[in-house]
């Protein structure tokens, strides 16, 4: 400071004025509660091998798809549901749930001209302008309403570099060899109580393949939403890059506001071949429920890297704000030689929400290394879990991991709750933790209001302040989403 | 500009403020001056709405119920208050947390909100007058700063809401000279006939500098006696007890 005594005149460096245009850009109840009036093609509620083979059959799939999706069935029958986590979760009627709607837009599309302007307003109003502002953003979308991957734009600019971006479906008509050899491999169907209904009945998803040496030019994306009532949404997504690919991901989720509660039971599988690095990030917005606690999605995904091949990375970034209940714990397998596995995490549970969330790090390969970056935001009546395992095999020499777990609690009606578990069965692994527990003290908030911020406003500056190093992750339109919906989701949070 | 009549305080049921008055007029400068624990530091974050007090009294801002107002809505009225103890905002930066509350005031003064560009070119300015390292914008709020780069920090962030009436806490405490003499500067380039200051300090080195029009002395949450800079000179040289002494 006292070096600047000759340079009066200060400069302001390029990371202010991107920081300024992210809050210009992110200055306004759940506002994404709408229903979409779009004819729909549903499969009447109820799970058995029947509905399992209407959906294939619905689908055109070839044969070897609708056996693994029936040994993933009867093999989830076998299974008791999971109850290990820290969340009360009602007893799910499977029964009545319709595992397939559609809109009943039956026609290819050639161009976006033609969609259904009544899931293009709904993408409107969601704020996902499918049209010129995302491809002057270059971001191509892949948007899937319900189960069916509606449209995908910029395909073709991305197949000239031999890019594959579609939805599951295409894949599996257009890619059986890819899909065959991936599905599956990652998340086996046995994995556990979700992903085995999900291998069971999965209706769509993305598909993603970066061919040897590409690095994909744009981000991709793809936007979730619930819009039938009393379906579950299952969408399977499998991304692969192969050998020096790169490849960054985003996915976006929002649902109607609803009194009855949702299933979403997703599995996403990444696979990184040698020097690749696959970058996956979530902005999850599901309809929480109301105060009371009714209504609101169940998140109960599954997803799952592996760093296969040598100096490999992958990279999950999520920011958690939506749902009722979130059990979701995105993982990597570093099995490859100095690979690299990432999580960085906001979870927020306001209102009556319950999240139990956090990673797995795997370690298997020589001279791998994982970093964890957990930030859990309870407010109001919310229950917040960090769960996280840190493993190092016996083969995983020079391992090293970093830990860091954060909570923040506004108000004492909320809980944060942090479960690390440790099985280090090489001892020359470094392992560091660091946890930290905090409250948004009165003296903080007074002196931001002090300088003029309404409550909200302070909250909502505090709350992305401390939760900046995981939104730093984000590529900027994502980044400036998340604000926003860290705000939204904590207003009236504090009296 | 601020009148304030009968003005009692108290916490847990301990009275710290026992009837004070006081008037500041546009344009002035006045000095509060006192002993440890007369009260000083609980009379600026009573003006400026701090929660836990228990007040009773009359305070009129320009004309409007100043005790009836939330902290915010003091600070768009105009008031300003330069913590004696500046709190860190972790992963805030200086630049993002002067930008939401410079439009926040200026739209309830009826402003319209500064474009990105006017924004930084107003925090170049600003950040000037107080000789502030331009590298101290883009970090979190006081987060690592030290004693004195946070007071500097301060006075820049008047600077930046351009109050009616600011109130320094203390803010010559722990600044070397060097960095007095800035703040002092920084406080006189700011002076105007429409804007007023309220200096709370201990020492007579910060008055050398602004040359107070009015100083008063602060004892046992009252004002005692008022003067002018001679008798902060006064107190410099012979401390409080002769006019504990006087007043006994």
């Amino acid at each position: 400071m006292r070096g600047d005594l000759t340079n009066p005149v200060p400069d302001v460096n390029e990371h202010s004025e991107e920081e300024l245009l992210l809050n210009q850009w992110a200055e306004q109840d759940y506002a994404f509660g709408f229903v979409s009036d779009i004819e729909q093609d549903i499969v009447p509620k109820g799970l058995n091998e029947d509905v399992i083979r209407w959906i294939s059959a619905r689908k055109e799939e070839p044969s070897w798809l609708l056996d693994w999706r029936l040994k993933a069935y009867r093999h989830w029958l076998s299974m008791p549901t999971p109850e290990w986590a820290h969340l009360e979760i009602p007893a799910i009627d499977f029964q009545d749930i319709s595992y397939y709607a559609a809109p009943k837009a039956a026609a290819k599309l050639n161009s976006l001209d033609e969609l259904d302007p009544e899931i293009k307003s709904t993408y409107d109003k969601l704020g996902i302008p499918l049209e010129e502002q995302l491809i002057l953003a270059g971001v191509a979308v892949d948007a899937v309403l319900d189960s069916v991957s509606v449209v995908t734009t910029y395909k073709e600019k991305l197949a000239e570099k031999g890019i594959i971006f579609c939805s599951f479906s295409e894949a599996v008509r257009e890619h059986p060899d890819l899909v065959r050899k991936h599905l599956g491999k990652v998340v086996p169907y046995t994995d556990n109580y979700y992903a085995a209904l999900n291998s069971a009945v999965f209706s769509d998803g993305s598909f993603v393949y970066i061919p040897k040496g590409v690095r994909c030019p744009m981000e991709l994306s793809t936007y979730f939403r619930i819009n039938a009532a009393g379906t579950g949404q299952f969408e399977r997504t499998l991304i692969v890059a192969d050998d020096d690919a790169y490849v960054s991901y985003l996915e976006g989720c929002t649902a109607p506001k609803r009194d009855e509660n949702q299933l979403h039971a997703a599995v996403v599988e990444l696979v990184a071949m040698n020097r690749s690095e696959i970058r996956y990030a979530t902005v999850q917005n599901w309809y929480p429920g109301d105060a009371q606690g009714i209504g609101g999605i169940y998140n109960f995904v599954t997803k799952r890297g592996l760093c296969q091949g040598l100096a490999s990375k992958i990279s999950w970034t999520q920011v958690e704000t939506g749902s009722a209940i979130t059990w979701k714990y995105p993982s990597v397998v570093l099995l490859g030689d100095r690979s690299t596995g990432e999580f960085y995490s906001v979870a927020l549970a306001a209102r009556a929400q319950q999240a139990d969330t956090g990673t797995k790090m795997i370690h298997i390969g020589k001279n791998t290394t994982s970093r964890i970056v957990s930030k859990g935001i309870s407010a109001g009546r919310g229950q917040n879990a960090y769960r996280g395992l840190v493993k190092v095999r016996k083969t995983a020499t020079n391992a090293r991991n970093y830990s860091q777990c954060d909570s923040l609690l506004m108000g004492d009606r909320c809980g944060a709750h942090t479960y690390p578990y440790f099985e280090i069965n090489c001892p020359d692994a470094q392992v560091e933790h660091e946890a930290t527990t905090s409250k948004i003290e009165e003296d903080l908030l007074y002196y931001c209001q002090q300088r003029g911020l309404p409550t909200e406003e302070a909250i909502a500056l505090i709350v992305n302040g401390y939760a900046k190093e995981v939104l730093d992750k984000l590529p900027m339109e994502f980044a400036v989403e998340a604000r926003k919906l860290l705000a939204i989701s904590l207003e009236g949070s504090v009296g | 500009m601020l009148e304030i009549i009968d003005l009692h305080a108290s916490v847990d049921d301990k009275p710290i403020l026992k009837g004070l008055n006081l008037q500041i007029r546009p344009g002035e400068v006045h000095a509060i001056m006192g002993p440890n624990g007369s009260g000083k530091s609980t009379l600026s974050h009573v003006l400026a709405g701090r929660p836990g007090y228990d007040v009773r009294g009359s305070v009129r801002f320009n004309g409007q119920d100043l005790l009836n107002l939330t902290p915010e809505e003091r600070a768009w009225a105009g008031l300003f208050l330069a913590f004696q103890y500046p709190v860190e905002i972790p992963g805030v930066s200086n630049t993002n947390f002067m930008r939401s509350a410079l439009n926040q005031v200026r739209s309830h003064r009826g402003l319209p909100a500064l474009e990105a560009g006017d924004f930084l070119k107003i925090m170049r300015e600003k950040a000037a007058l107080v000789q502030l390292d331009p590298s101290f914008l883009s970090r979190p709020v006081n987060l690592g700063f030290s004693g004195g780069e946070k007071k500097r920090n301060e006075i820049f962030q008047m600077a930046m809401l351009d109050p009616q009436l600011a109130i320094l806490d203390e803010t010559d405490s722990g600044l070397d000279i060097d960095a007095l003499r800035i703040v002092a500067e920084g406080v006189r380039k700011l002076r105007r006939e429409d804007n007023s200051f309220l200096i709370i300090t201990h020492y007579q080195r910060l008055l050398d500098h602004l040359r107070p029009d009015i100083v008063h002395v602060l004892m046992d949450g009252k004002i005692v006696r008022t003067g002018n800079d001679t008798l902060a000179l006064e107190l410099e040289e012979k401390g409080y007890d002769w006019l504990k002494a006087e007043l006994a």
